[in-house]
């Protein structure tokens, strides 16, 4: 019977089908941490007296807590720099890889996984991060999970899990020029709803997506969990071939031609069925902005903040009331008319190579808008950082009066020093706009690279499918 | 973990749709390296006025007749966000052992199972029902029977909730998942050996 990918990967993993009642014993081939959800769960293994069953099967870095400034200045944040020494030290007694701060290979774990070629099709992957969704691009099962799941892994390499249900988005057409991933998974959260994904794993399919780039795809799966969904995933491709090829951790003792056969083995099989389908127009998806607190309030930057009087849902219209009291606007305002005074590109988002490459090619040859106090760029791993340099792409930003800053997560959830001000607005190529998730009263508009950066020159929202490229 | 069989108390109420992980505990909290601790921290952002300290009058919570509350009721999308087990933590630790919600997000839904916390899924009507009541009566409250899945109303109305078979009895009985899960010790080191790891 004709399979699809999320299928073929869930069969492939069944440890023991009648584990427990309802719920599958999953094995999990791959399992990242970061210092933020793992110290109680090593802890706990203490307690118990346990070990990490497969250290060679899990990595570790530190992104969410450093600093994006100046290294070899010591941390000024006791408690993050013990939540940092927490989980060197753990790493080091359990025996796990990890890429600290100064390491080459430190960088945000879901850039740094598909980058070194650790996350690879077919493979069940987890992490104490909800966007381990990220992965999925690649055709992986990667899912987020909690701390006492995390626990959970490093003791037995399994979860107990319930399979979920399957949907197809398809996203046919062709994207417009200056309409990015980003507008495309913003215009799905747009369309199904924070929550349309719930239960779901979601396979992107369609035109669109086949003609994405790999830096795109993990954009687009990104955000599937912003969608409801917490595992998105895409079928292995040509594309995803070459992405692969030469990534410094692939597996050894197999030829290439070993590998991408049995790679290409996880497509979903042409026929086969899904839970659910929605189909999306790329052709007609204009660059996006959000203008609330959650995801799902956006629109195309030729759209405008709702009237209320026009939400016929109670539920809707109490929850956008609040939002645009939040974020500070008015009802019915143009897109165009959102001024922010800080500027953020990076986070898991929008941190790879692609993205800065986007960014300067808006920003050559300008500089900011007067009225922008702050844009930050910030490289999602030492890789792409040293990549962008190598391109000369840091001095298109330092000449745009832009900061080029060390990898890290930053300010996409400001847990170190990259913190907004309440009050604050900010064009922000991170995926969530909640309430105070980039510091206490700061406001968020979610957008493509190319957007943002066209927000900090023009100091207002403005749609980049006209931009003047220099 | 402590089981969960039966339990009643005052139910507070949440009116707000999606509420997700950075409202229930903020990110500066999740630096501490502790599972405890965290109730102080619970809504930190709705719950004090801007001096951190006090008690801001506007978020419900606060009210007198919602103090000791225990079972949570809020609309759809609770817990949405970010996979943080702060979450749950914040919640238990502040003394709530059920969320009454439409829907919940996955991961959310997955880790209160783990801390022994029960979120139940129940009709939107229903909850708006429930929210008026709550509103209507000080000191109105819930009893959840878990083994019989029903909710039962001060009137005696019962109402029925489904849940997973395995996640009803982790929590009834107070299971430690890994320990269940080493049970099939065996199972996982014949699928290793089949997979070539190790
Ligand atoms: S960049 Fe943002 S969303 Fe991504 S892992 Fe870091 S904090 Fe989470």
């Amino acid at each position: 019977m004709a399979k699809n990918i999320y299928e073929k990967i869930w069969d492939a993993h069944v440890v023991r089908a009648d584990a427990v009642q309802d719920t599958v014993l999953l094995y999990i081939d791959r399992h990242y941490c970061h210092e933020v959800t793992s110290a109680q769960a090593f802890e706990g293994l203490r307690l118990a007296g346990r070990t990490v069953r497969r250290p060679e099967l899990t990595y570790a870095t530190m992104d969410h807590n450093i600093p994006t400034t100046d290294r070899s200045q010591p941390i000024t944040d006791e408690m993050a720099r013990r939540q940092i020494d927490a989980l060197e030290h753990n790493c080091a007694e359990f025996g796990v890889t990890c890429f600290d701060m100064f390491h080459e290979h430190n960088g945000v774990v879901h850039i740094i996984g598909p980058e070194l070629g650790l996350t690879l099709p077919g493979m069940t992957i987890v992490c104490g991060d909800s966007h381990t969704a990220t992965h999925g691009a690649l055709g992986a099962l990667a899912f987020g999970i909690g701390t006492s799941e995390v626990e959970h892994v490093f003791a037995t390499q399994t979860l107990p899990q319930k399979k979920m249900k399957t949907m197809e988005v398809r996203v046919n057409g062709q994207l417009q020029p200056g309409v990015f991933a980003k507008d495309v998974i913003l215009a799905i959260i747009g369309k199904i709803g924070t929550a349309g994904g719930t239960g779901y794993a979601i396979e992107f399919t369609g035109q669109v997506i086949r003609d994405m780039s790999m830096e795109g795809r993990l954009t687009v799966s990104n955000m599937a969990i912003e969608a409801g969904a917490r595992a998105g995933l895409i079928s292995p491709d040509e594309k995803a071939l070459a992405y692969l090829e030469g990534r410094a951790f692939l597996p050894e003792g197999k030829s290439w031609t070993e590998l991408t056969e049995e790679w290409m083995s996880w497509a979903s099989d042409a026929g086969c069925a899904y839970d659910c389908l929605v189909e999306i127009d790329g052709s007609a998806i204009e660059p996006q902005v959000t203008w609330g607190t959650s995801p799902g309030m956006v629109t195309g930057i030729a759209g405008r903040t709702p009237v209320l009087a026009e939400i016929a849902d109670e539920n809707d219209r109490m929850a956008a009331e609040k939002a645009l009291a939040y974020v500070g606007l008015d009802e019915g305002i143009a897109v165009t008319a959102i001024r922010p005074n800080k500027v953020f590109v990076g986070a898991c988002t929008n941190g790879r190579i692609e993205d800065f490459r986007e960014a300067a090619k808006v920003a050559k040859g300008y500089t900011k808008h007067a009225a922008i106090e702050q844009v930050l760029m910030v490289p999602g791993s030492n890789l792409v950082k040293k990549q962008a340099e190598a391109e000369g792409l840091d001095r298109v930003f330092v000449d745009a009066g832009f900061e080029w800053r060390e990898p890290g997560c930053s300010m996409c959830l400001a847990m170190n020093a990259d913190v907004l001000k309440p009050g604050d607005r900010c064009a922000s190529t991170s995926n969530r706009n909640f309430e105070g998730r980039q510091g206490k009263g700061s406001r968020t508009h979610l957008c493509s690279p190319a957007m943002a950066v066209a927000a900090a020159i023009r100091g207002h929202f403005v749609d980049v499918r006209e931009w003047e490229y220099r | 973990m402590e089981p969960f069989t039966t339990h009643t108390g005052i139910v507070a109420p949440l009116e707000a749709l999606n509420v997700d992980t950075d409202q229930i505990i903020p990110k500066q909290f999740l630096k501490r390296i502790e599972r405890t601790g965290y109730g102080r921290f619970l809504f930190y952002d709705w719950r004090y006025l801007d001096d951190a300290e006090t008690p801001n009058p506007a978020f419900e919570l606060n009210a007198a007749r919602y103090q000791g509350a225990t079972v949570l009721l809020s609309k759809e999308n609770f817990g949405c966000g970010s996979s943080r087990e702060h979450a749950p933590w914040a919640l238990v630790d502040y003394g709530f052992r059920c969320i009454l919600a439409p829907s919940f997000a996955d991961i959310f839904y997955n880790n209160c199972f783990n801390n022994g916390l029960l979120p139940i899924r129940l009709d939107g009507d229903l909850v708006e029902g429930l929210f008026r009541e709550v509103r209507a009566s000080d000191g109105y409250t819930l009893t959840v029977d878990l083994p019989a899945q029903v909710v039962i109303a001060p009137d005696g109305r019962h109402i029925p909730f489904e849940i997973s078979a395995f996640k009803k009895e982790m929590l009834v009985n107070g299971w430690d998942q890994v320990g269940l899960a080493l049970r099939y010790e065996p199972d996982i080191a014949a699928y290793e050996r089949g997979h070539g790891i190790g």
